[in-house]
């Protein structure tokens, strides 16, 4: 299976076509970023982009990936700088035990893409596939209109 | 186990024909949930998302054909005009996850009593274009449902697309569940006014074995807004009126106890979402009117 992920051509043997998008990153590209919590769209913590769409990982098969390009939670930083809406996410105080995080990274990340200044209840509907067990949305909330002003003030 | 990648939609048939048991996987949302938790083993999966043309939507005639690949996303962003009882719809289903990838044709391939789609594509008196190496099949929607989650689909066919009018009047849609996001609905009930024609259409879901038209309560309600003119005048509803529809819908269903609902509770729902429905298109229309006038 032949895929580009965070830019980089991606091959991998033995693949069982109908497995996960998921399993194949975390399993067999080591690209453990994108969590795995419920195997079933409910949770959002494995929410990458495919071909530029924000998608559950979980459900996309492996086979499906062929060919297409994926960005996970590992291709949003820079070399070695934080993107801001991560940046945003550690100083809001937004990740406790940070399993929903990677998801919710990329999930803020498509928003901000779209809707750079989103109001409230456009954050919430924009999250509204990504559980958080710990924080509480407030801080959650928090992040998103820090991430957004900061990338207004870049 | 086999993965089928047809670039085309004739290789799609083909390989569809000659591997009658094949899976066919769009969005996955569905088939992914079901292969994640072992429920099912496909021998050989069907992807259909390399076929560009079956992501399209275009007008045909007098109706809009609806792309087998065509996600909710895409039918929110193009068609929330020309459709909005199903776009009010597909902006109920999962998350902004779910409705980038799931597809209107997987909602009709799985034949969930608990589609969304399914409410606003009875209401419409929308057709399923099914296609195989035979030829092309027009399935209306009333006989596309056979059972619970089964279809009238044959073993070697597969969706093109959905066809359905656009809307010649307000559309409604409610759906009653636990919370906001990602809920299977406890009842749907989707609304149709078509002053064209003078008929409603009235459909529900999670209330019978498979979605269902209020068959009874379309018939009530067109009659009675003919006989006293109210298509023309547009005149505020008779509550007496309202309260009949509510019922009538309401008699139409045949729900069971679930974990999502007790059968008592779906009935009593779905005619006060009835009711609501009813009166919030009617307002639309009235509104119209002053609109036009103006
Ligand atoms: C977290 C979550 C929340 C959800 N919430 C809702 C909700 O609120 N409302 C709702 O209605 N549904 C919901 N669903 C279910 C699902 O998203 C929908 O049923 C969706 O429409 C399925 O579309 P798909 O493209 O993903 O289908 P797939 O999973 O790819 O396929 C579904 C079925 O259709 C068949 N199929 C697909 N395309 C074709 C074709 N062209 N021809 C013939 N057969 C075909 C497949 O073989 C399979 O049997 C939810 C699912 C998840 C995981
Ligand atoms: S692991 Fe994919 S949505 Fe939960
Ligand atoms: S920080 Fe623990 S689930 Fe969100």
């Amino acid at each position: 299976m032949k895929c580009t992920v965070n830019g980089r051509p991606q091959e991998i043997d033995d693949v069982w076509e109908g497995e996960s998008l998921l399993y194949a990153l975390r399993e067999r590209m080591g690209l453990p970023g994108s969590k795995n919590a419920c195997e079933q769209g409910e949770c959002g913590s494995c929410t990458v982009y495919l071909d530029g769409t924000p998608v559950c990982a979980c459900l996309v098969a492996a086979g499906q990936a062929q060919d297409r390009d994926v960005v996970t939670v590992e291709g949003l930083a820079d070399e070695d700088e934080l993107h801001p809406v991560q940046q945003a996410f550690l100083d809001a105080g937004a990740v406790q035990c940070g399993f929903c995080t990677p998801g919710l990274l990329v999930a803020t990340h498509d928003l901000l893409e779209r809707q750079p200044q989103p109001s409230d209840p456009e954050i919430r509907e924009a999250l509204a596939g990504n559980l958080c067990r710990c924080t509480g949305y407030e801080k959650i909330l928090d992040a998103v209109r820090q991430a957004a002003t900061a990338k207004a003030e870049q | 186990m086999e993965f089928l990648r047809p670039a085309t939609w004739d290789e799609a048939l083909a390989a569809k024909a000659e591997h009658p048991d094949a899976l066919p996987i769009a969005g996955g949302t569905d088939v992914m949930v079901e292969i994640n938790f072992d429920a099912t083993r496909p021998d050989v999966l069907l992807d259909l998302t390399r076929i560009d043309e079956l992501a399209d939507w275009s007008p045909d005639g007098e109706r809009l054909r609806i792309g087998a690949g065509v996600t909710y996303s895409r039918l929110i962003a193009d068609l929330a005009d020309r459709l909005p009882g199903l776009a009010m719809a597909s902006r109920t289903v999962g998350s902004p996850q779910i409705r980038n990838r799931g597809t209107i044709a997987g909602n009709l391939g799985s034949a969930s009593p608990a589609g969304d789609a399914h409410p606003p594509l009875l209401a419409d008196d929308a057709v399923v274009e099914a296609h195989s190496t035979r030829g092309v099949r027009h399935i209306p929607i009333t006989e596309f449902y056979t059972g619970v989650k089964r279809n009238a689909l044959a073993k070697d066919e597969l969706i093109a697309a959905v066809l359905t009018p656009p809307a010649d009047g307000p559309q409604q849609f409610a759906k009653i569940g636990t919370r906001n996001a990602m809920v299977i609905s406890v009842t749907a009930f989707g609304l149709a006014l078509h002053p064209g024609t003078g008929t409603v259409g009235a459909a529900f879901g999670s209330a019978a074995p498979t979605p269902r038209r209020a068959t009874h309560a379309e018939e009530f309600l067109a009659a009675e807004l003919s006989a006293t003119g109210r298509w023309d005048s547009r005149a505020e509803l008779d509550p007496a009126t309202v309260t009949r529809f509510g019922a009538l819908v309401a008699e139409a269903a045949s729900p069971i106890d679930d974990v999502r609902g007790t059968a008592d509770y779906r009935t009593h729902a779905l005619s006060v979402m009835a009711r609501r429905t009813l009166v919030w298109a009617w307002t639309d229309y009235r509104r119209k009117r002053v609109r036009t006038c103006a």
